[in-house]
């Protein structure tokens, strides 16, 4: 089965998984079509990230399944590398190389995973860098970056493969209030600009601005899920109405 | 009065159990004990006993008959070229080609020791662990009395000098060493950028070699440099086995001078204080950066 661009870019259904007696996804299901931007909350411990840690198979499942660009996730024969190349990640706490600099850490997978021409990639990796803002911190070491900073430079670098999905796990929880707010911006440039994007967030001003669907999980399940606007105002799960009567 | 901090210095305000900081100076051991150690000592404490060691064979000369004889000092000075030249030269190439021997095989047997394969990663484990834990001068012996001292390839004989098995014999138990030092530093990465490199669709290949080893390469060479000095001072028991180092040619000319009593405590402390020369520098420097590294990460 080919996949073409008027299915689910990424589908997800009926997903378990659990760590050893711990169940964390009771079956889960979701389709994202090319250039949505899903938006999935919750309290802690109801499974968003491993959710989406399992869309790049960081994580395995025993059960469901999990389709990017119709190709299956969990399948023993799955190309692993060919699906990172598609799917793009950042994570809570950046994650970036500390021995490299800014450019560098954009630079390195397309060069040494790719094997582009470093030319080239220099180039788009200072484009990159200039649009998540960060011009003139090219030469700069991720020790030498606020958090907000990092962040944007692990998008950039995330970016750097082209990836056809973004997955972005909690990615300001990490920050400062006041730099969560360049990072958010950066993400929604991106969703601007038709990116596909999956994120895991607890900030729901942000959620309800920039998402065109939003999934609320608890203990597992997915409870509701629908538009912002009817999410947010007009939520039917009394689990969903609690949540939101905390958070908002 | 200094101020009172309610749990810690004064009672606490509370019911609940308070868990105190633990002391950690006191009962954490220091990965570089010996360097430490070594490095502590002011440069001219050795010194001292040096000119002690050669003041007291003048003072016990000074009350015998040895007239006609040169003086300890003269003797020594007479010896120290040889002794330098011949004998410490020889220890010194002796550690490095086993630091060399037992780097390039601890690398490996570390990589080994986080193999993906279960097997490699367990027979890894055990080598090193056996090596790591059994005395020197037993493996010292095995390997030297184990090892042919000449083989034929070919129709061609090759003669396996002493040295030779000197050096694998030591190296053992630098190989089973380096090797703890290579999976720790590993260790010692936090396992995101394993996932941060995975997600970017790295190899584990090259996620070890481009991502993980040049992040732990700098907190390796403290250590390394520290079991680089305790080699240099273990390898006088090869002297033992009859490699001429620095240990058996003082003995010897100790021997050509009449094996006079008066000679042995200056010749040996000869001896020691040239060991202290070269390896001070070394833990010196294996502290100072081992500081420098702390700092950065």
């Amino acid at each position: 089965m080919t996949w073409t661009p008027d299915q689910p870019i990424v589908s997800i259904h009926n997903v378990k998984k659990a760590f050893g007696s711990l169940e964390v996804l009771k079956g889960v299901s979701m389709d994202i079509m090319k250039g949505e931007v899903i938006c999935i909350i919750g309290p802690s411990g109801s499974g968003k990230s491993t959710l989406i840690r399992c869309i790049n198979a960081l994580n395995d499942i025993q059960g469901g399944s999990i389709t990017v660009e119709g190709q299956e996730v969990h399948d023993d024969n799955l190309d692993r590398l060919e699906l990172r190349k598609k799917v793009g990640m950042v994570f809570q706490q950046y994650n970036l190389f500390p021995h490299k600099t800014a450019l560098e850490n954009v630079m390195m997978a397309p060069v040494k995973v790719l094997k582009q021409n470093k030319a080239e990639v220099e180039t788009r990796a200072r484009e990159l860098l200039r649009k998540v803002r960060l011009e003139g911190k090219e030469n700069s070491y991720p020790g030498e970056l606020s958090g907000g900073q990092q962040q944007r430079v692990a998008i950039a670098r995330s970016l750097a493969m082209s990836p056809d999905v973004m997955l972005f796990d909690e990615v300001t929880a990490a920050l400062d209030p006041e730099t969560v707010k360049e990072v958010l911006v950066t993400i929604k440039d991106l969703a601007a600009e038709g990116m596909t994007c999956i994120l895991v967030t607890h900030e729901m001003g942000f959620a309800r601005e920039v998402a065109d669907h939003i999934y609320f999980t608890d203990k597992g399940v997915i409870v509701e899920h629908g538009p912002p606007e009817t999410f947010f105002d007009n939520a039917q799960d009394p689990r969903t109405k609690e949540f939101l009567s905390q958070i908002l | 009065m200094s101020r009172m901090i309610p749990g810690l210095t004064a009672p606490a305000t509370t019911d609940m159990p308070v868990l105190l900081p633990a002391p950690t100076a006191r009962h954490t051991p220091r990965a570089l004990n010996f360097s430490h150690w070594l490095a502590s000592i002011p440069p001219w404490v050795p010194f001292l006993i040096f000119t002690a060691a050669l003041l007291w064979p003048m003072m016990a000369l000074a009350q015998g008959t040895g007239e006609g004889k040169p003086t300890p000092l003269e003797a020594l000075w007479r010896w120290m070229p040889f002794l330098i030249t011949r004998g410490f030269v020889f220890t010194v190439l002796i550690s490095v080609m086993t630091m060399l021997f037992g780097t390039v095989m601890g690398v490996f047997l570390g990589l080994g020791q986080i193999s993906p394969v279960k097997g490699i990663r367990v027979a890894s484990y055990w080598i090193t662990q056996i090596f790591r834990n059994s005395p020197w001068l037993v493996l010292l012996f095995i390997v030297m009395l184990s090892f042919p001292f000449q083989v034929t390839v070919f129709g061609v004989t090759i003669p396996i000098p002493d040295w030779t098995k000197a050096v694998i014999g030591l190296g053992l138990p630098i190989m089973a060493n380096i090797s703890e030092i290579v999976r720790g530093a590993i260790a010692s990465v936090p396992s995101a950028q394993w996932e941060a490199a995975e997600s970017l669709a790295f190899t584990r290949r090259q996620t070890l070699y481009q991502i993980i080893l040049p992040q732990c390469i700098k907190r390796m060479i403290p250590p390394w440099m520290n079991w680089y000095a305790i080699l240099t001072m273990a390898t006088p028991i090869v002297s033992i086995l009859g490699v001429e180092e620095i240990l058996n040619l003082t003995r010897q000319a100790i021997e050509a001078e009449n094996n006079r009593p008066e000679l042995l405590v200056p010749f040996y402390g000869f001896v020691l204080l040239i060991f202290f020369v070269y390896c001070y520098p070394i833990a010196r420097l294996t502290i100072r950066l081992e500081r420098k590294f702390a700092l950065k990460l």
